[in-house]
């Protein structure tokens, strides 16, 4: 199925980020990239150049909006800091009281399942067979068909460690939750800045809070990390305790209606940054997963960079940060 | 049966107490319960709460299943 | 504690059969009052049984035996020591153009529409679809003071032959068919026939029927259009695989509340063999032969025909996908608040797929009613 696995599940918000200068550079080459593509998108794909608003809930988190504010400008992304009013006025559903925001009006919002479906135009794709075996020379289908290629990329998401057990390439489980269509009730994807803390923590289950308006009107809630699970339940615990959270910021939430709730599972490596590029020990096998929660976000760049090596050419932004034989020393 | 009103889309129309929402709307003459997304007029169709064309505002709870719920004098109700 | 979902013919009897062994019993139903679809509007005596009407099961957690609810006086958690799963049946809806018109019910639609206060006197109705709820039907149209226009039955007369040959064996059945009968003295019943397309603008007021190569107009105030019934078993898929948790096969109301009553004596650790059960399901054998659905109605929906009513889904977007999850994901087909309950069995008789993605919560609740937990804060609540 095209976009079953991950990109089915995620959240489909194309942000910058800015965790650290590899991972500034690929998501905002890639947010680049999408704008470029975005006119020609079908309607399907529900582009939504919406916006992202991290939220300050107090002084200290608003002291990380200044420093995230000064470190976009410095690498001209566009960018704003919203004061308490300013943040009211933009999302009058969100509780009085917070600090403030850091505004990112060139983020935006996709229906990843469909945006896929439509970058495989015109791309012969074979459906059901799985892949038994490949080599610098192609690839054999469990049912004995041999295809050949002069390059094999393997973008299976979680699913690299079967074939490739040493790819330190770890499920991170994230529950999200879809509503009924209230049009006008949110316009930013909002994310709570409290997420890095969260989303950084890798010991304990973490849940923090995380909105977006989808082109339907809808409302789309997350978040929640758990490692060490291959469970695909929705677990009653975690999304309760993740909605809890959504509630604290949103408390308009309550009464609307919550259709349907789900789960998937990020690609996370130890250091935070995907695996693109040629895998160790062949010539011709390139990696292309380990992009955590940024899987959409980043994958034009990352089909960019992975071409770029196969033809030879130079690319936008380095290449050496994503590259799978990397060293992951000092990082668990 | 004794007779109560609802306020619907700000006119009164009279219902008799049991009734469903959606029963009483349908016997007062209103045809249309909401908009579909490509923007046709819906009206009930199961009758028993599975299929959702039924939904109006009832008492400000939007998407609320018309046929499942109760009438009570003065409910106030939007399609 | 033993809890029955749903208060309808087999929920009903579940219940009675628990108290009768002497245990308590609660039964939850979505329903404003209890007595099912069946049973809708009359008075229902569940004895001892604690009963939670307009409630609604939003999970089920087969591990911890608790079902989460959503009902009047907000969420709750409840144990259980046996979960009967008594949730009945929906009608099967097959699209045709115009069968999103206001004024096109389901049979059962109108029916439970009827007695929740919908007045129908004077009105011209068109009934059709399948099976012997057309006939129950368009009999309490009538005595309603409804204008029965006509019955379109899908089912050919071969094959509704079987099901009048077992009738004969069934004295109840016979009698309640006779009552029919003598109701809807009269009234075309017409074979081997359906309704194609619904017209009029904003609301329905002619169909369009065909029964073999003839084809005529009927103008009507309502249609009531119903192909046969579907488990409501979206329920069971979340605990499946819990041995405490007791689905009840559907049927017409003899053998659902024979299969509820088997239900509540397992649940109370007092099976009971029945041999009326047995002939029942015999019966309901037979009847799911004679009104199997003729697969030309397969052609009923038109390209522009929507299949899913909620996100407005059409038959030519659908055309090209090998199954539900695929057609959902790129389709929205599914993806409204009914979730997939009419577009999926549907898409079934349609396609042949089989809807595997089905997703918590169990019925679209507030999130509200999915917050059972308290969230420790750093000093900061709502």
């Amino acid at each position: 199925m095209i976009g079953g696995g991950a990109t089915a599940a995620g959240m489909g918000h194309l942000a910058v980020m800015d965790d650290s200068d590899p991972q500034f550079a690929l998501t905002s080459y890639s947010q680049a990239l999408w704008s470029e593509l975005a006119p020609q998108l079908p309607p399907d794909a529900e582009y939504l150049p919406c916006g992202s608003l991290w939220l300050a809930a107090d002084d200290e988190e608003m002291a990380e909006v200044y420093r995230k504010f000064a470190f976009y400008q410095e690498r001209n992304i566009a960018v704003e800091v919203l004061d308490a009013k300013q943040l009211a006025e933009a999302e009058p559903n969100l509780r009085r009281g917070l600090a403030g925001a850091l505004r990112m009006p060139s983020d935006s919002v996709i229906y990843a399942p469909c945006a896929a479906r439509w970058l495989l135009e015109g791309i012969p794709v074979f459906l059901g067979h799985q892949v038994s075996e490949f080599t610098d020379e192609g690839v054999e289908f469990a049912n004995g068909h041999r295809f050949a290629a002069g390059s094999v990329i393997l973008a299976t998401g979680t699913a690299i460690t079967r074939a490739l057990p040493w790819v330190p390439v770890q499920p991170r489980k994230g529950h999200l939750l879809i509503t009924d269509r209230y049009p006008g009730f949110l316009h930013h994807q909002l994310i709570e800045l409290g997420y890095l803390k969260s989303a950084h923590s890798v010991a304990n289950d973490s849940v923090a809070f995380n909105a977006q308006p989808r082109a339907t009107g809808q409302i789309l809630i997350g978040s929640s990390r758990q490692f060490g699970t291959e469970d695909s339940t929705v677990e009653q615990d975690i999304l309760s305790r993740m909605l809890a959270r959504a509630i604290e910021y949103m408390p308009g939430l309550p009464t609307l209606s919550a259709i349907r709730a789900w789960t998937g599972f990020r690609a996370a490596t130890p250091d935070k940054l995907p695996l693109i590029g040629l895998c160790p020990g062949h010539s011709n096998v390139y990696l292309a997963t380990g992009h955590e929660g940024l899987g959409i976000s980043t994958s034009l760049a990352t089909g960019r960079l992975i071409a770029d090596h196969i033809l030879g050419r130079l690319s936008a932004i380095p290449r050496e940060p994503y590259l799978p034989g990397r060293s992951f020393d000092g990082h668990d | 049966m004794a007779t109560i009103n609802l306020l619907v889309n700000g006119r009164v129309i009279a219902a008799e107490s049991g009734s469903s929402v959606a029963a009483a709307m349908l016997s007062s003459g209103i045809t249309t319960f909401r908009t579909s997304v490509s923007g046709e007029p819906r009206a009930p169709l199961c009758g028993m709460g599975i299929c959702f064309e039924c939904r109006v505002t009832i008492e400000g709870q939007d998407h609320a299943r018309s046929c499942q719920i109760t009438v009570q004098d003065g409910m106030v109700i939007t399609t | 504690m033993i809890i029955v979902v749903g208060a309808g013919p087999a929920g009903i009897a579940a219940a009675r059969c628990v108290l009768e062994c002497n245990l308590p019993v609660t039964v939850i139903d979505d329903n404003p009052a209890p007595g099912g679809q069946i049973w809708r509007g009359e008075a229902i005596n569940l004895g001892a049984a604690q009963l939670l009407s307009g409630t609604r099961v939003v999970a089920i957690d087969g591990r911890a035996r608790t079902v989460l609810t959503e009902g009047p006086g907000g969420p709750r958690t409840l144990h259980f020591s046996k979960l009967i799963l008594a949730t009945g049946s929906r009608e099967l809806f097959l699209p045709f153009p115009g069968w999103t018109l206001p004024g096109v019910f389901g049979a059962g639609g109108i029916q439970a529409l009827v007695k929740t206060g919908l007045h129908v006197a004077g009105k011209r109705i068109v009934v059709a679809g399948s099976g012997p709820l057309l006939l129950a039907v368009a009999a309490l149209l009538r005595r309603r003071g409804a204008d029965v226009r006509l019955i379109a039955e899908q089912a050919r007369p071969a094959a509704l032959f079987s099901f009048a040959a077992a009738l004969l064996t069934n004295a109840a059945k016979l009698k309640e068919g006779a009552g029919f009968a003598w109701t809807l003295a009269g009234v075309p019943y017409a074979t081997g026939a359906w309704v194609e397309a619904a017209e009029a603008e904003g609301h329905v007021r002619h169909v369009h029927l065909r029964q073999g190569n003839r084809r005529w107009v009927e103008e009507c105030d309502y249609a009531a259009i119903g192909y046969g019934l579907v488990p409501n078993d979206e329920l069971h898929s979340f605990a499946a695989d819990s041995e405490h948790v007791i689905p009840v096969p559907t049927g017409d109301v003899d053998l659902a509340t024979l299969e509820g009553a088997a239900a509540g004596y397992e649940a109370a650790g007092q099976p009971r063999p029945s041999a009326k059960l047995e002939r029942a399901r015999r019966f309901g054998a037979v009847l799911a032969r004679a009104f199997a659905l003729d697969p030309e109605l397969r052609s009923l929906p038109k390209s522009d025909t929507f299949v899913c009513r909620c996100e407005d889904v059409t038959l030519e977007r659908l055309c090209g996908w090998d199954s539900f999850r695929a057609a959902k994901l790129h389709t929205r087909c599914g993806m409204g608040p009914c979730q997939g309950r009419i577009c999926g069995p549907a898409a079934r008789f349609l396609f042949g797929w089989q809807d595997t993605s089905i997703r918590p919560p169990a019925f679209p609740v507030r999130i509200a009613s999915l917050v059972t937990t308290t969230l420790a804060t750093n000093g900061e609540t709502s």
